[in-house]
């Protein structure tokens, strides 16, 4: 069954084609990946996803409900959780924090409620703490809870990245290059927090540069090059396309 | 609520009381004026600190709105209705058979009848919310600069406007603004015989105000807040609308503004459109940057020392500039507020470091 | 309206025209080198102004005018070695607030050196009664002056900007600092040198339009938010923009009072205008949306 569908999405920059027409399903249950060299489009398909970026042209639907167009916070409501490249943990926050912001579209206290202190309010944040204590357990790194977040290793805030955008109970999950400023060590770790999350039932999207990480966890992978799609397949398929070969080693 | 914070709020409360106590015996009672008016601009001051420290939006305008808050109490309650209900306005007919007006007496003895207290109060807190949440809309898509020089430009306008109208009193603003009488025996005026009364209420308004912003930072709003000014994008890939979250922090702070506005206006008995002005709203800025942005207890602090310092004179004829010095020197040196001095930040980092 | 009265406003509405414009560039120097808005702008304007009256006490006009340029400029240098030049990567708040802390201060030194009296240059030639006559309106030879010297401005500083090596180094920084140091130009002092032309060009806008509309120690703030005002209309960062907007601001004004708008309600205009472009036209009236939406606000 397909979760996400792209279809014909272009955009440009001035005279840079960086997204042409490009479109590829994911089929729920999945961890596809998008690969490709440096300025393949990957991220600026990624910020049209997630409605960072406006498209010129195409479609995206999610769930078969359009989501083109939606704000940023808005999609995150539809069921769509994403990380960020340069892991943006909120400064000042302990990890816990962090998840419990995650799970912000789960709660409800407004500004009236949270200015009193109802009863409810405090229910709530009771409720919420133990769920993202549960979330920090998941990935690994609940010993890290009362550490403000910012202050550690990168592999570890990548956890609680992932903790964070888990929060949300998304069916989708985008991962902007989460390899990105990690050792190999790290990455392993990393691989294996997302078949992890993959068998919790959730959808993997990722875009990545690191072809060893793509290709041990991926259940498909879409190669772009220069805006373009180029090849779509399993990986072994992938790692014997010729026209992939030729982009990698032409790089 | 945390332990840690009911210990702070009864510190406080402690220390409001033998303050008055303390003025009580030395025979210094008449520092409560200056108190009393202190706690009045403190108010202001956490609400900047809401929008400022916790939302990361600077506002340079602030001062416009607690001037719509007092100006608005001030000008409905001086203004007398009577030529109009004797010219037969059914308006003013119907609010007086509603009883939402009062009769009184101006210096002179002769009748008056203005808007009561409690509904120009509630007018014109409603009327401040509305324009900031008007003003709010536009201004607050804008960052950095352009944000600075827009609520710079907001506080411009509302001075210019009360300046230039007859209605607001022009250069002399409006004096012999009445007492406000909250509750029968509770008024807010500045009777010598009243002090004791009035220093309680200011320090009541303004502890129910902290805690009301102490429980919203300290809550899934207030970490909505923080996350909003430590990464935005991040923040709306959370799913939460950070237009929303900035606007509303915008309109509760005007909201605190305007309050402040409207009882000191009762208390001091009138309201000039120095209040409104640029330098008053830079002020503000200065006391919630140098209390530490992001710290509640630092703007109130900070906010409580400096105001009555300057309202005593203590700065003499170089008071603006006292500020600006103050403003530079911290920012320099001190971005994160006197109160987390580098070298105390450092200490502790020191500390952490051996300790794991 | 008669042509000599629509032509007399035309000439009002261009001088104040276009030193709200010479403010907007001394913004624009700065921003364009420092990403930093300088709030104390229009302090430069008046510092120019008032200093040019005191030392006129001692000196030939055009001498007192050299030298409060002089004095301007090396206050301008003072402001970005002391406060600017050593901050390591400081948020744009910060910097707000340290310009704005700075104009105060400037600001209250005025009032204690010079008190809050109101002074004035005497006319560069003839004086408050002598006039020309252009399309039948008398104009002011002051009002000559300013255009003169405020269009010499312009001229120069865009010959400056493309011809002269320094010039062309401040150009580079703009566009890509890391880029330009990595040339072997010194970023830190073309920022120091940006404060230093933009506060020259200040002090000569102080010092030509003191006869008309006089000087004292606030009259930064009020040509500080109109020249802010410009600099946006115009697109931040864009000087020859800047100029067509400070004359339709100027235009604005002097007619809105020709039609009877309140003067104390002058201000407002231009600020409310500075609002609505904010709102609808961020990037300014001639401004590139996408390359606005590059930079850091």
């Amino acid at each position: 069954m397909t979760l996400l569908k792209v279809d014909g999405l272009n955009k440009h920059f001035g005279g840079l084609h960086a997204v042409n027409s490009v479109s590829f399903d994911v089929k729920k249950g999945d961890i596809k990946a998008v690969i490709g060299p440096n300025g393949a489009g990957k991220t600026t398909l990624f910020n049209l996803i997630c409605g960072g970026l406006d498209a010129d042209s195409g479609a995206v639907e999610f769930d078969s409900q359009p989501i083109l167009g939606l704000k940023p916070y808005q999609i995150a409501a539809t069921g769509i959780s994403r990380t960020f490249q340069n892991i943006k943990m909120f400064p000042g926050m302990t990890a816990l924090e962090n998840v419990m912001v995650g799970l912000h579209t789960k709660s409800r206290a407004g500004f009236w409620a949270a200015m009193l202190h109802l009863p409810s309010t405090r229910t709530e944040e009771k409720t919420i703490r133990a769920r993202a204590y549960a979330l920090l357990e998941l990935l690994e790194i609940a010993q890290f809870a009362d550490v403000e977040a910012s202050s550690l290793a990168f592999g570890q805030q990548r956890a609680i990245e992932f903790a964070r955008a888990l929060a949300s109970d998304p069916t989708l999950l985008l991962l902007d290059e989460p390899a990105a400023g990690l050792n190999i060590y790290e990455t392993a770790e990393v691989a294996r927090l997302i078949t992890k999350i993959q068998q919790q039932g959730i959808t993997v999207l990722l875009v990545e540069h690191d072809m060893s990480l793509v290709m041990d966890i991926s259940d498909e992978i879409v190669v772009l090059s220069c805006g373009q799609h180029i090849a779509e397949g399993t990986p072994s398929e992938i790692q014997h396309n010729e026209e992939v070969i030729q982009i990698y080693l032409g790089e | 609520m945390g332990a840690k914070k009911i210990t702070g709020i009864a510190l406080l409360v402690v220390f409001v009381v033998a303050v008055q106590i303390a003025t009580q015996l030395t025979g210094t009672s008449y520092y409560l004026t200056q108190l009393t008016m202190t706690m009045y601009s403190c108010l202001l001051i956490i609400g900047l600190c809401l929008v400022m420290g916790y939302a990361g939006q600077v506002s340079l305008g602030h001062a416009g709105f607690f001037a719509i808050g007092g100006y608005t109490s001030a000008s409905l309650t001086t203004t007398n209705l009577l030529p109009a209900l004797e010219g037969g306005s059914s308006w003013v007919s119907m609010l007086n058979s509603m009883g939402l007006l009062t009769a009184g007496s101006s210096m002179f003895g002769e009748p008056l009848l203005t808007v009561h207290p409690w509904l120009a109060c509630l007018l014109a807190i409603t009327i401040t919310a509305l324009i900031a949440f008007l003003v709010g809309i536009p201004v607050l898509k804008l960052k950095g600069h352009y944000l600075a020089m827009a609520t710079l430009g907001f506080g411009i306008i509302i001075f210019r406007i009360v300046l230039a109208m007859e209605f607001f009193g022009e250069a002399d603003g409006i004096s012999d603004v009445p007492g406000f009488t909250l509750l029968p025996g509770l008024t807010v005026n500045g009777d010598i015989d009243n002090r004791v009364v009035n220093y309680y209420i200011a320090a009541a308004v303004l502890v129910t105000g902290f805690v009301l912003l102490l429980n919203l930072i300290d809550s899934r709003v207030g970490r909505a807040l923080r996350a909003i000014h430590g990464a935005e994008d991040a923040a709306d890939s959370m799913g939460i609308n950070t237009a929303r979250y900035k606007l509303y922090t915008f309109v509760i702070s005007a909201v605190f503004a305007a309050v402040a506005g409207v009882l000191l206006t009762h208390y001091t008995g009138g309201i000039s459109p120095s209040d409104a002005g640029v330098m008053k709203s830079v002020r503000y800025v200065a006391i919630v940057a140098i209390g530490g942005m992001a710290s509640l207890w630092g703007a109130l602090t900070m906010g409580g020392i400096l105001n009555f310092l300057s309202l005593r004179g203590f700065f003499g004829s170089y008071d603006d500039a006292v500020f600006g010095t103050i403003l530079i020197i911290i920012m320099l040196f001190a971005p994160e507020g006197v109160l987390r001095l580098t070298l105390w930040s450092k200490f502790k980092r020191q500390k952490k470091e051996k300790g794991s | 309206m008669s042509l000599e009265l629509f032509s007399q406003y035309i000439f009002a509405g261009i001088t104040y025209g276009i030193i709200y414009a010479i403010v907007a560039i001394g913004f624009n120097i700065i921003y364009n080198t420092t990403g930093i808005i300088n709030f104390a702008q229009g302090e430069f304007v008046m510092l120019g102004g008032m200093s040019a009256i005191t030392l006129n006490y001692y000196l030939p006009l055009p001498l007192a005018i050299i030298g409060a340029v002089l004095f301007t400029m090396l206050i301008g240098a003072l402001i970005e070695i002391v406060f600017i030049r050593w901050l390591k990567n400081p948020s744009v708040l910060r910097l707000i607030i340290i310009t704005i802390g700075l104009s105060i201060i400037i600001r209250e030194i005025a009032l204690h050196v010079w008190g809050d009296t109101v002074r004035a240059l005497p006319y560069f030639t003839g004086n408050v009664v002598s006039s020309v006559t252009i399309l039948g309106a008398p104009i002011s030879p002051q009002v000559l002056w300013v255009l003169a010297v405020c269009s010499c401005i312009v001229i120069l500083l865009s010959l400056f900007f493309k011809f002269t090596p320094l010039g062309k180094e401040m150009q580079a920084c703009a566009s890509n600092r890391l880029a330009a140091t990595l040339c072997g130009i010194n970023a830190k002092n073309m920022v120091t040198f940006s404060f230093m032309l933009s506060a020259a060009i200040g002090a000569v806008a102080g010092c030509v339009v003191s006869p008309i509309t006089s000087s004292e120690y606030d009259m930064g703030t009020g040509l500080a938010i109109k020249g802010f005002t410009v600099a946006v209309l115009g697109g931040l960062g864009n000087s020859l923009a800047a100029v067509a907007a400070g004359l339709l601001l100027g235009i604005i004004e002097a007619f809105s009072i020709a039609i009877g708008f309140p003067l104390a309600f002058q201000d407002a205009i231009s600020i409310s205008i500075l609002l609505v472009i904010l709102f609808v036209r961020p990037h300014g009236l001639f401004g590139n949306k996408e390359a606005a939406s590059l930079k850091e606000f």
